[in-house]
């Protein structure tokens, strides 16, 4: 029996790009290890943030794997343009089929699950408890296993790049191109358990907020007083906990297919591999929703805050959101219209799609009219909201198009879904996590980040945008369909090349967005937010200091109206000094989050190669784990009235002083 | 008190657990039988199975998971029965769409 | 118990109520997380149960007798749990590790049963691999048995928790958390039992 499994030598892959990459990675590593140690980090950050279950702490984390995420897939995005210019015409470009196909996977599904995704539960972890008034969520420390769950999932993505491959099906991965007869290899193994162990730490994350929100609002926050990102975000996790089961069943009669013959989606003995594309798509359409509805939340406070007025039709808001949800769950099959079911089906799915489309126009004019005749404020969250305004119409449109399963059958597969769905995503969900980033980065860090360069970071996404994807729509009118690694049309030509343009203005764009990062925190001390509320908020996180104190509230708030804080600052109660406090209840770090990940990530890792012995050894480690942390003894700790007084009267005389 | 009150309502009785019990047996002996036994023709069997299949699912709800309309346990049965809409709309849809195809294939 | 410790024990005592309130909650939503899952395995062996592969059908290979006893087994385990329950909440240690014992026992024969199945019938070469009816009907009752056994697996950890430590607040919200587990894989059982096997059998 080998000890290592299938792992060898041999499985790093000798690829002179990738080599590269490694060398760098490796160079870079060992830079962050020299500076940590040096500087004697280490248990600094493995105590107050790797085992850290502060909400806003946890989410601060998930947002800085987002932004390496994002780096890692747009590398990816950049080289597939670049590839696609060089090899137009016929040529051959500098990435071999082998490469590219796996490129456009990881693309897929690093830029879906382990950067959009960890982008939005970031922001949701960092405010959702301060908008309801809590001090946590309900359950820390399985909030803080959500993450390293995550992390688990994210590694292995990364890991494959250095040893063995990653798949080469496409993100969806269908069968049975993606079983054991046609991916002999580990790529679709790496790509299962990624999505696997990740895909459980979202469930439990859903479950976690669900209960935040049922059971933990402040004294009086009736759950039609929740501030709308709230609401949105509560749809979300109603969704994640319908839909991402789903995807754990998907993925696991997947993993019986190839690891033990079993036989649900194979070409002989009776599989059907449309399930698994009917399956994936009943997880991936409400999933999509997932991804774009807190977006929509952020939009919405934004418009309302940088307006100064009241959210227009707050309650249809809510509303659109549900029938948004539900609606979700009923059109799935649009994703593969040409798959060959009955014309009855697509007819049902066809027109369901199209309905979705009227909530979402509802969403749309409550922002225009929550804007009408309001003293707009251009900051750089609203001119992200306004952008994507003008930018996620033109997809919603181009939805409505492809919902048509006559036009379908033409556009299919073609570059204009991959137009379609990047401009949705983009300027639907990003543009919202990128506005909800700024908007709330004084909240969560204390300091503002740099203007000038968030606009230019606008500008530059917004422009690059519409060069690199305008162009597909056309190509996909032309003829051209996805996942092609070289093309020998001449009419094509010059699209390719404004779309390897744009992604370069995307670049820059990004590259912004690092340095207004960079200039905030060297300018950090001229830009602090000393009052908590830069934005004149509307919602009780502008309420609490930036950073908000660990325990967020010293006493929990009494809401009365839906905008919570500018009914308190109306009625001057805002900003109350307390003549006394009682203790504070509050959850302990705990180391058992990380190693949970780590188990998780040994678990993947040894599944992938089959290496048996570690598979078994995590697998029973991981419930020994478990076990150890539901009897573990400290667990929680009370903070004492006279440190929680000292550090309210600190910030009201800030305040005072602000 | 009132809180020890609250948990023999929501928590169940042996009462209550017997009735549930003897529910269930029965709802579970009568398609038994009637299958085993070939009692009736095919649909009247299929009618049975599903009949009593919803119905135990009712008892037990009720007597074993002690679902119900109060203040306290409304949630759960809310977050039950939106659960329930998205089954029958998952496992409905599919089996349709599915089949669909499969005619369309012309086995 | 002196009098200050007593009302430090109140003082808690609401806190950890609440708490109680929440991982029962929480724990409920994940058993509708749980109920999609199987949900998700009932949709594809719906669809897949036709495709014997010119294999054997679940009229070939169904023996009621053994799930009629397979589902008396967990039948009988579900009052008893509720029993367990009922004497947890009275504070009865003893009523409360008798009948989870006793719940353990016929957890543990519906276990026995499944398996003695399945090894019957791979042994008679009619293992998951051999069909995609096959694939389906092994995977969707395993999927149950699985979850049944990491019940048992949950039985047997409370057992000890409860000899060891008595009926704390806490103990009593998990008896509590695994008694929904344990009632609603019965819920389970009763689709399985109706949709597979006697829709199988018929």
């Amino acid at each position: 029996m080998n000890l290592l499994g299938k792992l060898s030598w041999d499985s790093i892959p000798h690829d002179p790009i990738v080599l590269t990459t490694l060398a760098f990675v490796a160079v870079g590593g060992a830079a962050l290890f020299v500076f940590m140690t040096l500087a004697k980090k280490w248990g600094w950050l493995w105590r107050e943030w790797l085992t850290s279950v502060d909400h806003k702490r946890l989410g601060i984390m998930y947002i800085i794997l987002a932004f390496v995420m994002l780096i890692r897939g747009f590398a990816d995005a950049i080289m597939m343009r670049t590839q696609l210019a060089l090899s137009t015409n016929g040529g051959e470009g500098y990435l071999p089929p082998h490469h590219y196909d796996q490129i456009f996977t990881a693309h897929g599904v690093i830029m879906i699950i382990f950067m959009a995704m960890p982008f939005m539960i970031g922001l949701m972890n960092i405010i959702l408890p301060l908008q309801i008034g809590a001090r946590d969520v309900a359950f820390p420390f399985l909030n803080n296993l959500s993450f390293w769950l995550a992390v688990a999932g994210a590694l292995l993505v990364n890991i494959s790049l250095g040893l063995g491959e990653f798949a080469m099906t496409g993100w969806v991965a269908y069968p049975p191109l993606s079983g054991l007869e046609f991916s002999p290899g580990v790529g679709v193994d790496y790509y299962i358990w990624a999505l696997q162990i990740s895909g459980i730490g979202t469930t439990l994350t859903g479950v976690n907020f669900l209960v935040t929100v049922l059971k933990m609002r402040a004294p009086g926050m009736k759950l039609m007083d929740m501030p709308i990102f709230t609401w949105t975000c509560t749809w979300a996790n109603v969704l994640i906990v319908a839909s991402f089961p789903i995807l754990t069943a998907a993925l696991a009669m997947l993993t019986l297919d190839r690891y033990l013959d079993f036989h649900f989606f194979t070409n002989d003995l009776g599989g059907n591999s449309m399930m698994y594309i009917n399956l994936f798509w009943a997880w991936g359409h409400p999933e999509v929703y997932i991804l774009v509805l807190p977006a929509f939340g952020i939009f919405s406070e934004i418009v309302s805050t940088f307006t100064g007025k009241r959210l227009f039709g707050y309650k249809s808001m809510v509303y659109a959101s549900g029938a948004i949800s539900i609606l979700g769950f009923i059109v799935w099959l649009h994703h593969f219209f040409t798959m060959g079911s009955s014309a009855n089906v697509n007819a049902f799915f066809g027109i369901m799609t199209m309905i979705i489309a009227i909530p979402t126009g509802v969403k749309l004019f409550n922002w225009l009219f929550t804007m009408y005749k309001g003293r707009v404020r251009l900051e750089v969250p609203m001119l992200w909201t306004l952008g994507f305004m003008v930018l996620f119409s033109i997809g919603g449109m181009t939805g409505v198009l492809l919902a048509v399963p006559g036009a379908d059958y033409v556009l299919h597969n073609s570059l204009f879904l991959i137009a379609h769905f990047h401009n949705t995503i983009i300027a639907g969900a990003v543009f919202g996590y990128l506005a909800g980033f700024t908007f709330w980065f004084p909240k969560a860090m204390g300091f503002h980040l740099d203007p000038k360069y968030g606009k230019i970071s606008f500008w530059c996404w917004s422009i690059g945008f519409l060069l690199a994807f305008m162009p597909l729509y056309v190509l996909g009118f032309l003829g051209m369909t996805r996942r092609l690694n070289s093309t020998d049309n001449p009419d094509w030509n010059i699209w390719l090349y404004i779309a390897a343009v744009g992604a370069f203005v995307i670049a820059i764009g990004i590259a912004s967005q690092l340095i207004q990062l960079f200039v905030g925190f060297k300018n950090k001390d001229k830009n602090l937010d000393k009052t908590g509320d830069p934005w004149n908020g509307h919602t009780l996180e502008w309420s609490l200091a930036s950073p908000p104190q660990f325990y967020n509230f010293a006493k929990l708030p009494k809401v009365e109206d839906l905008d919570a804080f500018t009914d308190m600052k109306e009625k001057g109660t805002a900003y109350q000094r307390h003549e006394s406090y009682e203790p504070i209840h509050m959850p302990s770090n705990t180391n058992a989050g990380p190693i949970m990940g780590l188990l998780s990530t040994a678990l993947g890792f040894a599944l992938v190669w089959h290496i048996w012995w570690l598979a078994g050894a995590s697998f029973i480690g991981l419930i020994v784990a478990f076990i150890c942390r539901a009897y573990a003894s400290n667990t929680d700790y009370y903070v004492q009235p006279d440190e929680v007084a000292r550090i309210e009267n600190e910030h009201l005389d800030n305040v005072a002083k602000g | 008190m009132s809180q020890h009150d609250h948990d023999a309502h929501s928590h169940g009785s042996v009462g209550s657990y017997v009735i549930g019990f003897v529910l269930s047996v029965i709802l579970t002996v009568i398609p038994f039988w009637a299958v085993m036994t070939s009692a009736f023709d095919r649909a009247t069997l299929f009618a049975v199975i599903v009949v009593t299949a919803v119905v135990q699912i009712f008892v037990h709800l009720k007597y074993f998971l002690h679902l119900n309309f109060t203040k306290e346990g409304k949630i759960d049965t809310l977050s039950f029965i939106f659960t329930a809409i998205v089954i029958v709309m998952v496992v409905a849809l599919s089996v349709w769409i599915i089949y669909e195809s499969v005619l369309m294939m012309m086995y | 118990m002196s009098t200050s410790a007593t009302a430090h024990h109140d003082a808690h005592h609401d806190e950890h109520h609440d708490t109680g309130r929440n991982t029962t909650l929480g724990f409920w939503i994940y058993l509708m997380t749980d109920c999609i899952l199987f949900a998700s395995f009932f949709a594809t062996y719906a669809v897949l149960f036709m495709n014997t592969a010119g294999g054997v059908s679940g009229k070939d290979i169904f023996d009621l007798n053994l799930i009629a006893g397979g589902t008396a087994a967990l039948l009988l385990s579900s009052i008893t749990f509720g029993f367990a329950m009922i004497s947890a909440y009275k504070k009865s240690k003893g009523g409360t590790l008798l009948w989870l014992f006793v719940t353990f026992l016929f957890g543990a024969a519906f276990i026995g049963i499944e398996l003695y199945e399945f090894n019957h019938l791979i042994h008679a070469g009619h293992g998951p691999s051999s069909s995609a009816f096959l694939t389906a009907f092994f995977s969707l009752v395993g999927l149950h048995g699985l979850h049944v056994t990491a019940g048992l697996i949950w039985i047997t950890v409370l057992f000890i928790d409860v000899a060891k430590r008595g009926l704390q607040d806490r103990t009593v919200t998990r008896l509590g958390c695994l008694s929904l587990f344990w009632h609603f894989l019965d819920v389970i059982w009763i689709c399985v039992f109706s949709f597979v096997y006697l829709m199988g059998a018929m």
